[in-house]
């Protein structure tokens, strides 16, 4: 059938045992990539309980939780967490009432009033929000917001967690709609005409068919929203202040988990000191809420994936 | 003549006198060729004299489902054999087997041995390479799924597998598979242009072109004219008789006419099983079981 | 009990209502949005000249640039890019076309999906116990090119996931038909075929890693750097050199954060025009993967 060049029916030894090389080769080579990623989690979980492990041993896990007041660097410390989780859990509330209801409320007007063309733009838009730099989020709180909020309550000092938190709360909404929109959209449309068929509206529908069968998506947008506003680090740095305070009040400067580990490193951290370990317990703090909050998250939107 | 539901009076001396030579491909270094694994007990034979596959015993299994069971037919070499049967019933699952597609997905089970003429390699032995065997069976899928590369690249890529690198001996074998696939006179000036410009009767000559262009000893053909319509079923069931004395054929089809039209051998595949192997004159015409008979005349499709 | 017409009064209206709420609340997000960009090149614009460009910060803030924070920032996306690459390809290649369906994989996928959720902060505290002090790597472009390497993994390896997901099975079908490995099949055809879609995630993630302050200070990235990172270039063979990977550096976030924690009103504005700077470059980067994306599509449509 072939010209003047016969071929082998396959190919003869040397090449095809180069073949048959090359194939495990690469296997083995992209195998270990793949471990790559499992090297990192592993240098994460190390580095966090090994270097945290001596502060805990002389701080004690007790007064770590209870005492109030955190001043690692002074001559006479203090390592009470509360201070600092004071910090995180306010700036987040605030964040989260701001993003929550907001996100929701615009993934039902994407996914259920708004026209597709519409959709198609405004989708893209919201997610660049999610794309600025925190630190220029930072600097919009700093500069911008509480200016104009100081308009609003006389004697904000320049440092509060309430300019902070919100413009948290507005880099947040993309994550939380944008979730949420995709999780409300794959809803079956066979759903959402049951409804409508029995004279219901949108909002109608909305709120009682289509939120409902969503809720593992959106309650997992919720989820991620919430680590996200826990690991923040550099709004609240900008914007908040550095200066650990124990407080819910959200007029008040605070510093957060995150902030602390930046004020810290920012100074001079002699290695293995009672400051350099600080920062590690404070990270293995931020660490496990965080991984809670993420495979809480992950379990949600398994569980929303395997009902559609 | 062979009705192998009596495949019982089948075993009888080989008549092959020629010894099967040196196997080049399962072989493992230093171990003794007579014992290699794949390599059938000499005993078992139809009564076709030039036989290209053979299957003894053959079963697939998926999971813990039998899709395919007790299969024992001869396919004759340089000849069309069709498989036919309803929808469901294993005619592209065996199809599949001999070139060892089911190795890429995970769950599946063969048992049996296929074997391959005439070095007697068990195609599905565990240690036989499934690459060494895709590339002395060639397939055509139903859809054709050309790359997405120019013509040129598309027959060109089986070749630089095989370690052809000269552009002198390329183009040759490119055109001469284009040829042999009826599709040179459409390709010839626009070699580099995107496969996809293609219709799709030329697209699926292009598939051809691409699996002839490595002298395979068999092409497995799945389907290969349900998507098209009926001017290029035609080229293509035309361009399938051309390629018949130059390799073996297994073609899988719905159409039974079609199989009237180009096979020389017929297989009723019917829930898993093979209920009538024959010569598909003598199907069509005389079918010795009765289910055939309610097939091919419409009773149930 | 309501009327018929009193019911389906009411819910018209309730349906504007909430039309309105929703359209205000998205467009008050967009609207506040872009304020706060006015408002940043407002303060910002007016001071990037080519002086801003190319000055080394300075305890006067006219005189103040941005130079050494470019450098910097380009020299760490560079070591960013060389290590997440080839990584986050093979990692995403392996999971996609090789990996069994087993614990091990399981672990591993779910890994990922944690890490991308790990605050980057964390990401810094890591590199400093690990690449700072075991490794002695100390606070260098090497260590913080690594460090986001680390952080934007997850974006390349799901990426690339993403892309050679988008290959029907039947090219991948067609490749083993004609007597081709695993390899061959990945090397000459999953791979040319998704690179757009990688090339896309890739610039996303570099997009995000040019703009991440805190792990970069955790790793002790300095707040001002007055002098040139030295160059790759040498006047002696074997002309490259990589002294650069062992200095210490600044990025844009980190001078943009310095200066804006400043009480001087000066600075600010040189903060803003970092800001704009930065934004710049995210935004354009975001553009351009989105222009690949699409020029991607067009090109191979399966």
């Amino acid at each position: 059938m072939s010209g003047s060049v016969a071929l082998p029916a396959s190919v003869p030894g040397a090449a095809r045992r180069r073949r048959v090389f090359a194939d495990r080769f690469w296997r083995a080579v992209l195998g270990l990539a793949a471990l790559s990623s499992v090297a990192v989690t592993a240098g994460i979980v190390a580095v966090l309980a090994l270097e945290s492990a001596p502060f805990f041993a002389h701080v004690g896990l007790g007064r770590f939780l209870t005492d109030t007041v955190w001043t690692p660097m002074f001559a006479e410390p203090r390592f009470g967490i509360l201070p600092l989780l004071a910090g995180t859990l306010v700036t987040t509330a605030i964040a989260l009432s701001v993003a929550l209801p907001a996100g929701t409320v615009i993934a039902i007007w994407l996914s259920e009033y708004a026209p597709p063309r519409l959709r198609e733009v405004l989708k893209p838009a919201l997610e660049l929000l999610g794309a600025v730099p925190t630190v220029v989020y930072g600097y919009f709180a700093l500069l911008v917001v509480t200016p104009a909020l100081q308009r609003l309550i006389p004697g904000l000092p320049t440092f509060n967690m309430l300019s902070a938190g919100l413009v948290m709360g507005l880099m947040i909404v993309p994550y939380v709609s944008s979730l949420s929109e995709d999780a409300m959209r794959a809803v079956p449309a066979l759903l959402r005409e049951g409804a409508y068929a029995l004279g219901g509206n949108k909002l109608l529908t909305a709120l009682t068919v289509v939120y409902p069968a969503a809720l593992s998506g959106i309650g997992a947008s919720y989820v991620l929203g919430i680590a996200r506003a826990v690991g923040e680090t550099m709004i609240v740095a900008v914007a908040a202040g550095l200066q650990p305070n124990l407080t819910v009040d959200p007029t008040e400067p605070a510093a957060t988990i995150t902030a602390f580990i930046v004020q810290v490193s920012l100074g001079d951290l002699p290695h293995g000191s009672i400051g350099y370990q600080s920062i590690f317990a404070a990270g293995a703090v931020l660490f496990a809420i965080t991984l809670l909050c993420n495979l809480a998250g992950h379990r949600l939107r398994r569980r929303f994936r395997e009902a559609c | 003549m062979v009705n192998l539901a009596a495949h019982a009076s089948l075993h009888h001396a080989p008549a092959r006198a020629i010894p099967p030579p040196p196997l080049a491909v399962s072989v493992v270094p230093g171990r003794d060729p007579a014992a290699v694994p794949g390599r059938a007990p000499r005993g078992a034979a139809p009564a076709i004299t030039d036989v290209k596959l053979e299957l003894r015993d053959f079963g697939f299994a998926y999971g813990s489902h039998r899709v395919l069971k007790n299969l024992n037919v001869a396919f004759e070499n340089r000849k069309v054999t069709a498989l036919i049967g309803p929808s469901g019933c294993g005619k592209t699952t065996l199809l599949r087997s001999f070139n060892r597609m089911h190795d890429l997905y995970p769950g599946n089970r063969y048992e049996g041995s296929i074997l391959l003429q005439p070095d007697g390699i068990d195609v599905v032995a565990p240690g036989v390479s499934p690459t060494e065997m895709r590339m002395r069976l060639a397939m055509v899928f139903q859809k054709p799924n050309p790359f997405p590369k120019s013509i040129f690249e598309n027959v060109a890529f089986g070749l630089r597998l095989r370690g052809v690198r000269r552009h002198g001996i390329l183009r040759d074998k490119v055109e001469q598979a284009l040829r042999d696939a009826a599709l040179w006179d459409e390709t010839k000036d626009r070699l580099h242009a995107p496969a996809y410009s293609l219709s799709g009767g030329q697209q699926q000559r292009l598939c051809i072109a691409r699996a002839l262009a490595v002298d395979p000893e068999v092409v497995l053909f799945d389907e290969p004219t349900s998507a098209l319509d009926p001017t290029a079923t035609l080229r293509i069931e035309e361009l399938i008789e051309s390629l018949k004395d130059k390799v073996t054929i297994v073609i899988v089809t719905h159409n039974m006419q079609q199989a009237q039209r180009i096979a020389d051998w017929t297989g009723f595949l019917y829930l898993g099983e093979m209920v009538e192997f024959d010569r598909t004159e003598k199907m069509f015409t005389n079918p010795a079981s009765e289910l055939t008979e309610q097939y091919i005349t419409g009773r149930f499709g | 009990m309501r009327s018929l017409q009193q019911t389906i009064a009411l819910r018209r209206r309730q349906d504007r209502v909430f039309h309105v709420l929703g359209a205000l609340c998205t467009a008050a997000g967009v609207l506040v949005f872009g304020a706060l960009l006015a408002d940043l090149l407002w303060h910002g614009f007016a001071r990037i000249d080519w002086a801003f460009v190319t000055s080394y910060p300075s305890r006067i803030a006219e005189r103040a640039g941005i130079l050494a924070a470019l450098q910097g920032s380009l020299a760490v996306m560079v070591v960013t890019a060389a290590v997440a690459v080839p990584l986050g390809v093979a990692a995403g290649v392996y999971l996609e076309e090789y990996a069994p369906k087993n614990r091990l994989t399981a672990i591993i996928e779910i890994n990922i999906a944690n890490l991308a959720g790990v605050p980057s902060v964390i990401y810094g505290l890591m590199a400093l116990g690990v690449l700072v002090y075991v490794f002695g790597l100390g606070p260098t472009v090497l260590t913080a090119g690594l460090t986001l390497a680390a952080l934007i993994l997850p974006v390349v390896i799901v990426a690339t996931r993403e892309a050679l997901r988008a290959i029907p099975r039947s090219i991948r079908e067609a490749s083993h038909a004609l007597g081709a490995t695993q390899w061959e099949t990945v090397r000459w055809h999953l791979l040319p075929y998704s690179l757009g879609g990688i090339a896309t995630g890739v610039i996303l993630g570099l997009s995000r890693a040019i703009g991440e302050t805190a792990p970069l200070v955790t790793i002790g990235a300095l707040a001002y750097v007055a002098f040139p990172l030295p160059g790759p270039i040498r006047a002696e063979p074997p002309f490259l050199s990589f002294a650069w990977l062992d200095a210490r550096f600044t990025v844009l976030p980190i001078q943009m954060f310095n200066w804006v924690s400043r009480p001087d009103q000066a600075f600010h504005a040189n903060a803003a025009a970092t800001g704009v700077v930065l934004l710049g470059l995210t935004l354009g980067m975001n553009a351009v993967a989105i222009l690949v994306r699409s020029r991607m599509r067009k090109r191979i449509q399966w």
